[in-house]
């Protein structure tokens, strides 16, 4: 589904990402762990399409399109979905306008026709009950005076809605208490097929316990330094990452 | 001795063409007093205070011609109708009441007619108050108008009186290069209601300079709503002043929403002289190319106890230019008033420029008061946020900009009247 090459990027003349190389296969979850500032939101930004990425080198592929070509609209209309790590406020406009607005224009470029109201009152129905959003959030200005929890689940909750084919998950267990933290781990299972894959940034072992990764990567200094299943993620919880920046260094 | 011809004495050589030998002594005592005062006033220069930013050259530097008389011309005004709206229209050409193009509801109680018949019959209102706020002597422009007005609407409300459709007045222009001088004139008795919408628009009617004033006489208890719609298209000046005079516990809304328009100056200026009164001033002006587009605002608060809000939201495109002068004067007496302003603007481009002044004079000590200037650009991290989720740059930045006027149009009760702005706004940065 996703095939990452050799992939470098910079802002501001600093390189971040330093030869990112990562295959995903439809119906697999992918875990990224890695010390603070290693590059992995940066990662997510560059295959979201945010353009104060510069990519200096390397190659994309999302179901057989290269994705660096597109821009951040079609990306996602493609099935990428980003979750952000710090959601942003936008004042006055709503989320669920936003939402009707973002499915609409996903189906005009996939040639199929406008969701009728009554559809897409339903899936906000079904969706803000499936992450436990209250519908007064759902249907406020776009994360304006909302929790920091709050934020997070509206991130599940438009990825819900928009039902993508790759998300990845920005340390979206951060902030998040524990009922949170599984309501918000249940939408993405309930989310997972055979068709979609699932990339988890996170810092911390327990998320996995919910969402249960078949691999876990380490991006450190811009690179993946070492790649395991999930028993990887126990082992950096125990230890933390120096004896893999000494192996590194050795 | 040769005397040089200044742009004054050409535009008043050409206004002097209009011929007015059959109204009535009044009016034409006004009309004289008018033209004595312009003998007074100059055109406004850099060096005028309140005209600081805007020059305003490009009107005064042309030629224009004038209609003279009403025409007779076929015109489809289907085009400058509101959808779904259903009111009273009134149309104005180049100057002129059109009765054939206009469409007036009987209503018992609610006069809606051509201002120059009511002169004509010598109108006790008119006789008594047209000119009675909005005074020659003080601004060049109103006494330009007073001069030499065509035409206008003239609404009257007797007591208790509720207008049941809105009055659409459509103020047209369908020639190059004249000049046309409208005067809209409306009376509130006690307990009466009407909202007006006045959308100047023209067909052709290029670099045609308009010069619109409006008198508003709010009696006890009235509630007015007036809604000025600017939407000339291409090369187009427009100079409008409204004067407004609010007596006790009235209500006065005017939302000012200028689309389009090459030079563009609103003076708006509202008397509060009583008590309980409640005032709303909002606007939203979008420049695009190199339109110049001005508000200059005063509310004038005498007595205790009233409100007043004010917001403007300007987004400004291309090499555009706003300005917003917005004055609040809180008198010795009005104590208790609450009066807030504020003033935001997105410039889209680095060539954008916004000039912004929001002042308060405060000379009574318990009031609340608040005002507030913003200027900044659209928030690119939004905007890529919302990319993100599958929406194209273009709707994005319509979402975004729709969210940052939204709260200017908040006081809009006519909900086609609403749609038809937000259709404005789709139109020009949506998809
Ligand atoms: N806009 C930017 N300008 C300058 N430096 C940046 C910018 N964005 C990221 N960086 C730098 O790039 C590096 C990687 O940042 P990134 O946010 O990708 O790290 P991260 O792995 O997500 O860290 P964390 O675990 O703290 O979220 C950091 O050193 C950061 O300071
Ligand atoms: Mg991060």
């Amino acid at each position: 589904m996703l095939s990452i090459k050799n992939l470098h990027a910079k802002i501001d003349d600093k390189e971040i990402l330093k030869g990112i190389n990562l295959e995903i296969k439809a119906g697999e979850v992918h875990a990224i762990m890695g010390p603070n500032g290693s590059g992995k939101s940066t990662l997510s930004a560059v295959l979201a399409g945010r353009e104060e990425y510069e990519v200096t080198e390397g190659t994309v592929n999302f179901l057989e399109k290269d994705l660096l070509d597109m821009n951040p609209e079609d990306r996602a209309r493609e099935g990428v979905f980003l979750a952000f790590q710090y959601p942003i406020e936008i004042p006055g406009v709503s989320n669920i306008n936003f939402l009707k607005t973002a499915i609409n224009e996903t189906r005009a470029y996939h040639g199929k026709e406008t969701i009728t109201a009554k559809d897409f009152l339903a899936l906000v129905k079904e969706k803000s009950a499936l992450v436990e959003l209250d519908a007064k959030l759902a249907s406020r200005s776009v994360n304006e005076g909302f929790s920091g929890g709050e934020k997070k689940r509206n991130e599940i909750f438009q990825m819900a809605m928009l039902e993508p084919k790759l998300s990845i998950l920005d340390e979206t267990d951060s902030g998040l208490d524990i009922d949170a933290l599984r309501i918000v781990a249940k939408g993405v299972n309930t989310l997972k097929s055979s068709e979609n894959a699932t990339i988890v940034i996170t810092h911390y072992q327990r998320l996995l316990d919910y969402i249960v990764p078949d691999f876990v990567h380490v991006l450190y200094n811009g690179r993946i330094v070492k790649t395991g299943g999930k028993e990887l993620a126990l082992e950096l919880e125990e230890k933390g990452y120096d004896w893999i920046k000494e192996e590194i260094n050795n | 001795m040769i005397k040089e011809l200044t742009k004054k004495d050409i535009l008043l050589e050409n206004l002097n063409q209009l011929d007015f030998s059959s109204e009535p002594h009044f009016a034409k005592d006004l009309r004289a007093e008018a033209k004595n005062a312009l003998d007074q006033l100059e055109f406004p220069t850099s060096k005028t205070e309140n005209w600081k930013y805007t020059r305003i050259g490009k009107i005064i530097n042309k030629t224009y011609s004038i209609q003279s008389k009403i025409s007779t011309s076929q015109l489809s005004i289907s085009n400058y109708l509101i959808p779904e709206l259903d009111a009273n229209i009134a149309v104005l050409l180049n100057g002129f009441y059109r009765e054939d193009l206009s469409s007036i509801e009987k209503q018992e109680g609610l006069k809606i007619s051509s201002l120059k018949n009511a002169i004509a019959q010598e109108n006790g209102f008119i006789k008594n108050h047209l000119g009675g706020i909005a005074k020659a002597e003080s601004e060049i422009f109103i006494a330009l108008n007073t001069m030499s007005f065509t035409d206008g609407v003239y609404i009257d409300l007797d007591k208790n009186i509720v207008g049941k459709k809105p009055v659409h007045i459509i103020n047209i222009i369908t020639d190059n290069n004249i000049v046309a001088n409208t005067r809209t004139i409306v009376k509130a008795h006690d307990n009466s209601a009407v909202k007006i919408i006045e959308s100047f628009v023209n067909l052709q009617g290029e670099e045609s300079f308009t010069n619109s004033v409006s008198e508003f006489f709010l009696n006890p208890n009235s509630q007015v709503e007036y809604n000025k719609i600017q939407n000339k298209e291409g090369e187009s000046y427009q100079v409008s002043t409204e004067q407004v005079y609010q007596r006790k516990d009235s209500n006065f809304t005017i939302n000012t929403i200028t689309l389009d328009g090459t030079l563009v100056r609103n003076n708006l200026n509202i008397e509060v002289n009583a008590e309980g009164c409640e005032t709303n001033l909002n606007g939203i002006y979008l420049g695009k190319n190199k339109n110049h587009i001005d508000n200059h605002t005063v509310v004038n608060h005498l007595k205790p106890n009233c409100n007043s809000n004010e917001v403007y939201k300007g987004i400004l495109d291309d090499n555009s230019v706003g300005v917003f002068n917005g004055k609040v004067f809180v008198r010795p007496d009005a104590q208790k008033t609450n009066a807030f302003q504020q003033n935001n603007n997105i410039l889209l481009t680095d060539d954008a420029v916004i000039n912004s002044k929001p002042e308060l004079e405060i000379y009574a000590d318990d009031v609340k008061c608040s005002h507030g200037s913003t200027t900044g650009q659209l928030d690119d991290e939004a905007i890529f946020y919302l990319q993100a989720r599958g929406i194209s740059k273009r709707s994005a930045v319509n979402l975004m900009i729709s969210a940052f006027i939204k709260d200017a149009l908040s006081s809009i009760s006519i909900e086609p009247l609403k749609n038809y702005i937000d259709s404005k706004i789709d139109e020009r940065f949506g998809s």
